[in-house]
């Protein structure tokens, strides 16, 4: 039994103290050369991304990209990206793919932006896309939910071969607030949806939505960054060597199926055609 | 069963008998489009489309698949595939249960195996009456084992999309079922499948960012309402209103989402059409 609700751990995961992808990429992995635009029309500041080394290993590594103040928040978009971002997010994925570098990904987003001009330019054809471009990768891909996975925009970049979760993350369909307020009318009613959601780590571990929870120092990830680093280092170096064993087609696979079991308690495939 | 089944065939022959003119009905309909009243007999003739603007009004998805396929050619797939209540969430199975009753389905979406103008595909329809169309897992299964299906049969695959986006009662495993009915979408294509997807009122959030806005062609009804974020929620976040059409098929097709808009008198020869060009499922 976890010692915080799944309603404080909803705000130990929005805590602008947490460690985010920036840091994570600096910490963690060096020579970045962080690669900019989605060649199409803009770039986008609330996906980071680029070419770097983990452990000496060229990788391609990107991830949702929050302020830790206001300023920041405004060249970023608070986290949350427009269809710019996850084309550049695309362009990176199919250029690790073809180079033959693994893929991690850090995910902490309220949602994808819900603006006009985000509309304009197709933002659930650019997530459907992520989504299906990932899913056929035959590099590593490994995703750490590191704050807030937030609906359709963090999981455009979470179809991963392993899932993992810091502790205090979360990660859900929807907000706790936006849940409350289609269900029942009413936002304020978030932090009864915190409790039925099951967004909280070990409940998506038991649920079979993520592969690995990664502790948190005591207190949270905020308290104490260097040792949030040494566990999602290892984590990560873990992982990475587990799905080396796997080879081209065979990663697809195993992703593939993983996502293909979610959604349990039915049926199996009934036998068709005579 | 068998009472549903009944219903079912009870209310699509009372649509025959309306279309055929066999049931006199007197009664008055007032299109939400334009506001002018038409009687319910010309609606239903029209395929529920206002006689008078062209407003295309919902339908079920038994009623869109008999509008569309060739008679007789109909088989239904995976019509025992049912949803779960994975996060046990209160009142979800009782509401499921009341949906059940009312609109004779097992969840929001039907597939069927059928034929257009004589061509064999996979059909795919959500029905909009069944929580808005919304995807939870048994959704996101049918779309899947459905593509799966036309990948194994080597057959072109039709889906029509009407849905709220993912469904929030099943939670995390409805947003799940984006990366799946995605993956599953990706793999049938690769192998050569040809995927239409043709967008109906409205189809919006988890839906649109997946499977719905991956199609080879990509058609959509008029004044269809197509987007990832709802109009409401925009308006909020950016605090002004939106323009007039805003996220329309009309507006998506300026924008360049779509190939084509389709109005619902011309999904059998415009999908019989590409059916044919695609002769052996699009695989050469």
């Amino acid at each position: 039994m976890s010692k915080y609700t799944p309603e404080e751990k909803v705000k130990i995961a929005r805590n602008p103290g947490r460690p985010g992808t920036a840091d994570f990429i600096d910490a963690l992995f060096t020579d970045f050369f962080e690669q900019r635009g989605d060649r199409l029309s803009r770039e986008d500041g609330s996906i980071l991304g680029g070419i770097a080394r983990f452990h000496g290993r060229p990788v391609t590594v990107l991830g949702h990209r929050k302020g830790k103040n206001l300023d920041e928040n405004l060249r970023c978009n608070f986290g949350m990206p427009g269809p710019e971002g996850y084309r550049k997010a695309q362009r990176l994925m199919a250029q690790a793919e073809k180079f033959g570098r693994p893929i991690i990904t850090f995910v902490d987003t309220p949602g994808a932006y819900p603006g006009k001009e985000a509309e304009e330019r197709g933002q659930g054809e650019a997530i459907a896309r992520c989504l299906a471009l990932m899913s056929s990768l035959t590099v590593p891909v490994i995703a750490v939910v590191t704050g807030e996975g937030g609906s359709g925009g963090a999981l455009a970049l979470a179809v991963a071969n392993r899932v993992l979760m810091l502790e205090h993350a979360v990660y859900s369909v929807l907000s706790p607030e936006g849940f409350a307020s289609i269900l029942w009318k009413d936002a304020s009613r978030s932090g009864e949806a915190c409790a039925v959601m099951k967004l909280t780590a070990q409940d998506l571990r038991r649920g079979g939505i993520v592969q690995g929870v990664l502790r948190e120092p005591e207190g949270g990830a905020h308290t104490d960054w260097q040792a949030t680093f040494r566990t999602v280092d290892a984590a990560l170096k873990k992982e990475l060597a587990a799905l080396d064993k796997l080879k081209g087609p065979a990663l697809a696979q195993q992703r593939y199926q993983m996502f293909r079991a979610m959604g349990q308690g039915l049926p199996p495939a009934g036998k068709e055609e005579p | 069963m068998n009472r549903l089944f009944s219903q079912r065939r009870d209310r699509l022959l009372t649509y025959q008998a309306m279309r055929e003119g066999k049931t006199a009905s007197s009664r008055r309909v007032s299109c939400p489009g334009c506001g002018e009243e038409s009687g319910a007999l010309d609606w239903s003739r029209n395929g529920q489309v206002c006689p008078r603007c062209g407003y295309h009004g919902p339908i079920g998805a038994y009623y869109r698949l008999s509008m569309i396929l060739d008679p007789g050619s109909f088989r239904e797939l995976e019509e025992k595939l049912a949803p779960a209540n994975p996060l046990n969430f209160p009142g979800y199975p009782e509401k499921l249960a009341a949906l059940r009753e009312d609109t004779g389905l097992r969840d929001a979406a039907v597939a069927a195996l059928g034929r257009i103008e004589d061509h064999k595909a996979v059909f795919v329809v959500l029905d909009s009456r069944f929580l808005m169309g919304s995807m939870g897992t048994a959704v996101g299964e049918k779309v899947t084992r459905a593509a799966e299906y036309a990948e194994k049969r080597k057959l072109p695959l039709v889906i029509f999309s009407a849905s709220g986006g993912a469904r929030m009662q099943e939670g995390i495993f409805s947003l799940m079922q984006m990366a799946k009915t995605a993956a599953a979408i990706q793999r049938f294509q690769s192998g050569g499948g040809l995927y239409i997807s043709c967008l109906t009122h409205p189809t919006t959030g988890g839906v649109t960012a997946s499977f719905a806005s991956l199609g080879d062609i990509m058609l959509a009804e008029p004044g269809a309402l197509v987007g990832f974020a709802g109009p409401r929620v925009i308006e909020q976040t950016i605090g002004e209103k939106l323009p007039e059409g805003f996220q329309r098929a009309e507006y998506l097709l300026d924008h360049g989402f779509l190939d084509q808009i389709v109005p619902r008198s011309q999904w059998r020869p415009v999908l019989g059409r590409l059916l044919a060009l695609h002769e052996k499922g699009g695989r050469g």
